[in-house]
Parts: structure tokens; sequence; C-alpha cells
């Protein structure tokens, strides 16, 4: 056979140990890419697919600009809770009050505005503050007692709920002032020359497009400042491209109806945050290490007790926001709301690639899994698939999503 | 005597990179006691789970006949329904299960898929009779101590008609009443012509109840010894263990020229640590030692000894409950009770165990080596990535760590690698006093060679180098000085002019009365 030349030369490299030399087409060198990263990129495939799947089944609805600004509208509150429920997943942990919590902040934000008619500036503060400290009270006994956190945010999950109840007294509360409302439903203001399209958002798209643009230029330039390897130009390129056409088509969709969210805003400074924290801050560092190998980072002198309360301490105040945007959406601080959040969140941290042993997963996996279950669910609807159904479509997704994930690392063998 | 009852004849047991048994044979003859001896790592257990089908027919070669049958177990069931159990070091307990349900567990007296009770119970309370103990058969095994659960081991090993019984080192974690019960126990079933092997390194225990020795040496059988007879003497048993070939290479090491008169880098005075849970045991007791810049100081000793209690209690009290002792550092007394503190001292801990407590496994060889230290990488609470990516890099090259990038998942390295960057996080994070425990423990002699010149090296920088293993060649070959241990207490210091396999052997296997 003609391939046993090629199979005699040199000993094989091992797939993704061979250096992407220019050798390959351009086609090749995005695919070697692509299967080295297999874990990172597999559900963005994925999410790309269920997308392309729905907008065909719902003959382009899916897509429609007022849809794509609905769907980041009924989204963004487990997106919220998605990113804290990752960070709490990779230490190691699990979250199960953050529903209980939402809906809790939701009541007293309430309370605080509509029976007392606070401020409503200083209500979020306020709401945020109580975030912090109910997610510190379940850090402090799950970092410094030791109490199991399943166990400790099961008693929170209960304790929420009761505590929402008697907040509200069993009644539903609203309405909140405009300016929380905007938090759930507004759109940034609009401003100049009337087009076609939303003036603020487009230039914003634009703007992000050149620091994105920027920022991979400057990461390059370092990497070459160090005598590091740097990804191949025509590689480079192509993921350039790539990424500014995602951000454009984005932007135009959302411009061409109310324009940006505010949500949407809060949500990418959240993402931008959180992900810079979990890949280049020391803290971050240190709730990978610990989810990782707890005893190891002991050992290294990671301070693991710490560490464990702050990352509770920050999803309660994620809850609290998320709890927020809720309840302004909603207009309303309702007992019944939230319910099953908690379910959402970790289920969106899962599709995004994290591990039930902690240690792994990334702020924008968790934020590719929600919107896998966020696409689902609006596609569906817009199917009329009733919620029965719906229920049993999520559950599958998430049992082939981390069946992929199981099986996928089996093969690479690690 | 009579005949043999087991024999297994040349036996070769492979794991990938390392020949664990490379020509064992042994002979155990109708009713007697046998013990095997040997250095840590020799190949004593592995043996043993040969035996029972631990490590199933075919994945080893060789032939094992019991009662003149030969014998292919492939599981640990097939070698119990044969009459041979073994007891491991670890014991297999349920902590929260009654004594007689832990003695039938996979065994019970049932019906129809229901249990007997009574037949549970009258069986068990002649069990635990038959083995010395008059414990009620429903107590929970959390609630007697590690003694009598040794003994508990044996009455279930009882019910499963036990014909030759395999204790791994049954007295390591016992003290010494409970561990003369045992021995005296292994007699009485020898009266009832059960036969026994016993692994263990403490010869006063082997004179006292075994009837011939063999002695097993870097997989290796090397000599089986009548033990009543008049020649086999401590001494006897030692030299074969310890052999004489000196088959490992080490780097050209200039010997230590320090000076005596300035404080040592590191001290440790007085220091005692009790267990963690048994806290009437002294794990490490009233241990003093110390290690000078440029020195490279070994610590000896056999399983149990105390030599990795010692290195982490010292390192932010890690293991077990602080009894007394104080560490100085450069002649001045300071804090370790938190490994931050530790490390902030410029001490650093190479665990004997990579996997559980050195590395994060799922994680890159670039983050890994980096996490002692992130600080010197960050600005701000802020890691550079870059900066990181460039120093790990240069740890792959300089320390010739084989992985084609720093960001491989540790996971995927060989014990060698991983090994190596154990040592680069350690060497970053810039330490004066260094403590390696087992650094070459389960990697190939080419690793080990290149880690030998990196600790040397280490040494030559100034560096003060303490160096824990149970390979003797290795202290010899590496070592300014070398401690010895057992049993938790300092049994001898031995310059490297004067210690020999046979000397350091005989300190290490001391008892505490005769180390008195």
């Amino acid at each position: 056979m003609s391939t046993d030349v090629t199979a005699k030369s040199p000993a094989p490299v091992p797939p993704g140990w061979s250096e992407p030399g220019d050798d390959g087409g351009l086609l090749q060198l995005v695919l070697n890419g692509l299967r080295r990263n297999m874990r990172q990129y597999g559900m963005l495939i994925a999410l790309g697919l269920i997308v392309a799947l729905f907008a065909v089944w719902t003959n382009g609805d899916l897509l429609l600009p007022r849809n794509v600004s609905n769907l980041v509208l009924q989204n963004s509150y487990i997106l919220i809770l998605a990113i804290g429920m990752m960070m709490v997943i990779i230490a190691g942990h699990i979250d199960l009050s953050v529903g209980s919590l939402t809906a809790f902040v939701g009541a007293f934000a309430a309370v605080l505005t509509v029976n007392h008619g606070i401020p409503w500036p200083v209500a979020l503060l306020l709401c945020l503050a109580m975030g912090a400290v109910a997610g510190a009270l379940q850090g402090f006994f799950i970092a410094y007692l030791g109490i199991p956190s399943f166990i400790v945010t099961l008693a929170g999950m209960l304790l929420f709920r009761g505590l929402t109840e008697i907040l509200l007294q069993g009644q539903t509360i609203g309405p909140f002032p405009n300016g929380l409302q905007n938090l759930g439903n507004g759109f940034l203001p609009e401003v100049g020359p009337h087009t076609n399209y939303h003036n603020i958002t487009l230039l914003l798209g634009i703007v992000l497009i050149a620091a994105v643009v920027w920022q991979e230029f400057r990461d390059r330039r370092r990497q070459q400042e160090f005598s590091l390897d740097v990804l191949p130009t025509r590689l480079f390129l192509v993921k350039l491209v790539a990424l500014g056409a995602a951000i454009l088509v984005l932007t135009l969709l959302l411009a061409s109806y109310k324009g940006a969210p505010i949500v949407l805003i809060v949500l990418g400074a959240l993402v931008v945050g959180y992900g810079y924290v979990m890949r280049n801050a020391v803290f971050g560092r240190h709730i990978y290490a610990i989810g990782g190998n707890l005893p190891a980072a002991k050992l290294s002198g990671v301070k693991d007790k710490k560490v464990t309360f702050y990352v509770f301490l920050n999803m309660g105040v994620l809850a609290a926001l998320a709890g927020l945007v809720v309840a302004a959406r909603l207009n309303a601080a309702s007992p019944k709301a939230g319910d099953g959040f908690e379910l959402e969140a970790i289920a969106s941290s899962f599709i995004g690639g994290a591990s039930m042993s902690g240690g792994v997963g990334t702020i924008l996996g968790a934020i590719i899994g929600g919107l896998v279950l966020g696409v689902l669910n609006n596609g569906m609807n817009l199917l009329s698939v009733g919620t029965d159904w719906q229920q049993v479509i999520k559950g599958l997704a998430l049992l082939v999503a981390v069946g992929f994930d199981v099986w996928n690392k089996r093969k690479s063998g690690s | 005597m009579a005949g043999p009852v087991l024999e297994m004849r040349s036996i070769v047991k492979t794991f990938p990179g390392v020949k664990a048994l490379s020509d064992v044979t042994l002979t155990v003859r109708q009713g007697e006691v046998h013990a095997i001896c040997g250095e840590n790592g020799a190949g004593k257990s592995t043996l043993m789970k040969v035996l029972s089908g631990v490590h199933p027919h075919g994945s080893y070669e060789g032939d094992i006949l019991f009662e003149g049958e030969l014998c292919k177990f492939g599981d640990i069931r097939a070698s119990e329904q044969r009459g041979i159990v073994i007891i491991h070091q670890e014991l297999a307990l349920s902590p929260y299960l009654s004594l007689a349900e832990n003695i039938f567990l996979g065994n019970e007296h049932a019906r129809g898929g229901f249990i007997d009770w009574r037949e549970t119970l009258r069986h068990a309370t002649e069990l635990l009779r038959r083995v010395g103990l008059d414990d009620h058969p429903e107590t929970r095994v959390t609630d007697i101590g590690v003694g009598k659960q040794q003994l508990v081991e044996i009455a279930k090993a009882l019910s499963k008609k036990v014909k030759l019984l395999i204790l791994d080192e049954p007295t390591a974690a016992l003290n010494d009443e409970d561990s003369g019960k045992l021995l005296d126990l292994i007699l009485e079933l020898k009266n009832q012509g059960i036969t026994s092997i016993i692994i263990s390194h403490k010869l006063n225990e082997i004179r006292r109840v075994a009837d011939s020795v063999t002695i097993i040496r870097d997989g290796h059988s090397i000599e089986t010894l009548d033990v009543k007879s008049k020649e086999t003497t401590e001494e006897r048993i030692i030299a074969g263990m310890v052999g004489r070939d000196l088959d490992h290479r080490f780097p050209e090491r200039t010997a230590y020229q320090g000076e005596a008169d300035a404080a040592p880098a590191l001290e440790i005075r007085n220091w005692t640590v009790r267990h963690p849970i048994d806290q009437e045991r002294k794990v490490v007791d009233d241990v003093s030692v110390h290690v000078r810049r440029g020195e490279i100081v070994g610590i000896a000793g056999l399983m149990g000894a105390g030599r990795t209690e010692l290195a982490m209690s010292v390192f932010g009290r890690t293991y077990g409950r602080y009894d007394g002792g104080s560490v100085l550092k450069d002649g001045t007394e300071i804090r370790t009770k938190s490994v931050a503190e530790a490390v902030g001292h410029g001490i650093a801990y190479v665990t004997e165990d990579r996997k559980h407590y050195g590395l994060n496994l799922i994680d890159t060889i670039n983050r890994n080596i980096s996490l002692t230290a992130l600080n010197k990488v960050a600005r701000r609470g802020i890691v550079d990535e870059h900066e990181e990516r460039q120093v790990s890099e240069g740890y792959r090259t300089s320390m010739n760590i084989k992985a084609p990038t720093v960001f491989e998942p540790v996971g995927k390295l060989s014990g060698g690698n991983q090994q190596k960057v154990v040592l680069s996080k350690w060497i970053f994070a810039g330490p004066d006093v260094l403590i390696l425990d087992e650094p070459t423990r389960g990697i190939d002699v080419g690793a080990k060679y290149e880690i030998y010149t990196v600790i040397d090296q280490l040494a030559a920088q100034g560096k003060a180098v303490v160096f824990i293993s149970s390979e003797l060649p290795e202290l010899l070959g590496m070592c300014d000085r070398i401690y010895t241990m057992a049993a938790g207490r300092l049994t001898g210091e031995v310059p490297r002019a004067e210690a020999t396999q046979e000397v350091l052997m005989r300190q290490m296997t001391k008892d505490k009365e005769v180390s008195r």
C-alpha cells in the first residue's frame, strides 16, 4: 500500500503534539486547532448546531431581531447565576440555595422600594450586600466548619424560600420603580440621527470589535517578546475574523430592534471580568488548585478555607444580582420566583464543561452551557412544544453533553 | 517436617516501565510460619498480590502450586475459595458495621437473600473467641481499637476456612501489647494447623514467631533461612536484605566542607508528634535533627519509622497533633504552623506521594510549576501569563521534562517527569531548605540519575537538603550525613565516611528496648 511509506517515516507524533506547521492547508490548520481544544470548542459547535437546527425548524423566527433580544433578556439571570455556579463547581462544591436566594433578594428589593420607598440605587446596593451576607454565611459553614456544601446550601434553599414567604406574607409585591425595571427590561438609550439601526449599540459593537482585535494583537506581541510560540499567522487571522464576525452579527441583530439590553451590558462586563479573574488572578488560580487536588493545594500553601469562603460570598452577590434582574423583569417580587434556577445554573455549568470532581471549567463554558439551554427553551417555545416535553429534552441534552465529555476524556486517556 | 503446601516458581511481574518481580521462588511448608522480609519496594507486597489473585493469572509469569495443584487465580475470590486469605496492611473493615457483619461480609449466612441473624451471631461469637476476643459481635468496628480490628480481620479469614493466612506487616500500626497478642495468636493458629506467611521487617518479631524466612531484594528471592538455626542471626538477615551490589549510579559529589560553627540552616529540636486519631501513639518521639547550607542530610528508616510524619508536621503542621519541640532557621526560632509560614521562611517539602499531595494532575505543567509562588509572576494579584509561561518553559528545558509544551496536563506524564515538575515547582518557590521525601520513588533509573544531579546542584548552590529515602544505596551515594529512625525515634546519626548499608539497617531495625 502507498500509505506504508509514510507510516515508516519518523516516529508517529500523537495528535495534538505536533506543531501546526504551515504545510497543511488553511482548513487543516483550523481542524488541527479544533482537535487540540475539543473540550473547549465541542460545546461551541454544539451550540452552533442547535441554533442552526432551530433556525431552520422555526423558519428563521429564532434569529429575528426581536427574538434574539428576548433570548438575551429571558436567559440573563440564569447566565449570571451560571458564572458564580461555575466557580463554585470548579472549587469542588455545589450551591443549591441560589434559586431561593434570588427570590429572597427580589422580595427584599420589593419591601425596600415599594413598601418603604427607598430610592432604587440605594436599594440595589443593599440587596447586593444582603446577597454577600447570605453567601458569606453559607461560606463560613462550608469553609471554616467543614460542613459539606450540599447540606449547607440545601438548608439555605429551604431557609431562604421560607424567609421570602415571610417577607412577602404570601403576596406578590410590585410594581418596581422605573430605574430598577430597566435592569430587567430596559435597553440602552438612543441618541443621534435616525438610522435603521440603534446608533449606540452599533457604536458599542464597533468599539468592542476594535478592543478585541487590539487585545489579541497585544497578546501576540507580548508572547513574541517573551520568545514564546504563537499561533501561525493564518490561523491567527482566521480567529480574529471569526471573533469579529460573531460580534458584528450579534450587534446588527440587536441594533435592528431596540438596541442592546442593559442587562446584556452588565452580563458582558461580568463575563469579561470573571473570565479574567479565573484565568489571570491569583485568586482564580487558587480556585482551580483547590478543586483539582485539595491536599496538594494545601501543601502548596494555598489558603483553601479563605478561597472557599470567598467563592461562596461571591455566589451570594451574583445570586442577589440575578434576583434583582428577575424581579425587575417580572416587575414584581413573588414567593415562587427563582424556582428551579439552581438546577438550571448547575446544568449550564456541566453542559459547559465543568466536572463533578472540580478543578475544571471556564466562565465562557458556563455561558455557552447556559445558552444551549436557553436556545433549547426559546426554540421549543417558538415551536409550541409543551413544557412537559421541554423538560424531557433538556434532561436529555444535559445527559448527552456530559456523556460526550466523559467519552471524549476516556478516549484521550486522561 | 511436612512437605510444601505452597510453591511459587520463578515468578516475574512487570508493570509499565518497572520490573517489580524479576525471579522469585518461594516454598512454604505445611503448618509453618514463614516470614518474608526485604527493603521497602523489594517486591514483597507485589508477590503476595500475585499469590492472592489481586494480580490475576496471565498478568505474571511463573507457576503457583498450592497443595500440589497448579493454581490460576483470576481474582481474590478464587484464591479465597482455595483457602488462601490475605490481610492487608490497611485494614479492610467497614467501620460502621458490626463485628459480625464484617466477619461475614460478602459471605453472609443467609436464607433466600435474608440474613440469618441467629446463625450469624452464634458463628461470629465462636470465631471471635478463637482469636481471643470477648467483645459482643454486634459492637461496631469503629468502637474497638486497631489491635482488636486486626484480630477481627483474622476472624474473618477463619470464617473463610483459611488454610494459608497471609499477613502484610500486621504489627506496623500496633503498640507492643497488641503486637504481642497478635503474634501469640499466629502461633496458636499454627498449632491448629494453619500455615501463615508474615511480611515484616521487625527482626525480633520474625525470630519470635517464624520457622523460616525468605529474603527478597530488588525483585529477586535471595535466600530462605531456617530461623531456628543458630546461624540465622539478625546480622545474617540484614546482610541478605541489603546485598552487596551497588548498581545505582550517582553524580560525582564533592563531600561537604561545612563551617561547623555557623548556625544550621534548619534545626529541629525535641520534636514530638502524636497520631492524628490514635492520640496515645507518638508517631514522632523527641527527634532532633539539623542541616547546614550546602549539606545533604539523609533520613533513613523503614515503613512506619516516622520520617514523613516528621517532615510533614514540621512543614505547616500538615500531619498529626503537635506535642512539643521547636524549629530554628539560621539559629532563630520560627513559626511553621501553616504551610504559608513554612514557605515564607524558605522551607520546601517535596512529598513522597506526588499524585495525591504534590500535583494537580488535571492541570498543566505550566500552572503546577507556578502555583506555590504565583506572586513571583503576578502584579497586584494578576498573573502575567506570558512571564509565567516563560518561567515554566525554562524549567521544562533545564530539568529536561519530556513534554512537547508546558500546556500538557501533568497527569499524562511519566512518573519521572511528574517528579521533575514537583521539583521545579518547589525550586521556583526559591527555598533555602528543601525536604525531599522519597524523590526517586517509582521512577526509572535514567530519571533517577537526573534527579540526583539536580539535588547535587541544589546543594552546590548552598541550599540545605534533607533527603528522606528507603533506598539505602541512594542515601549512601548522595548524603553527607545520615540519620536513622525507627518507630518514631531517632536511632542514630552516621557521617558519610562511616555509613554502610549494614550499619544503617541495624539502626533502622532497632526496637525500643534495644535503643534505650
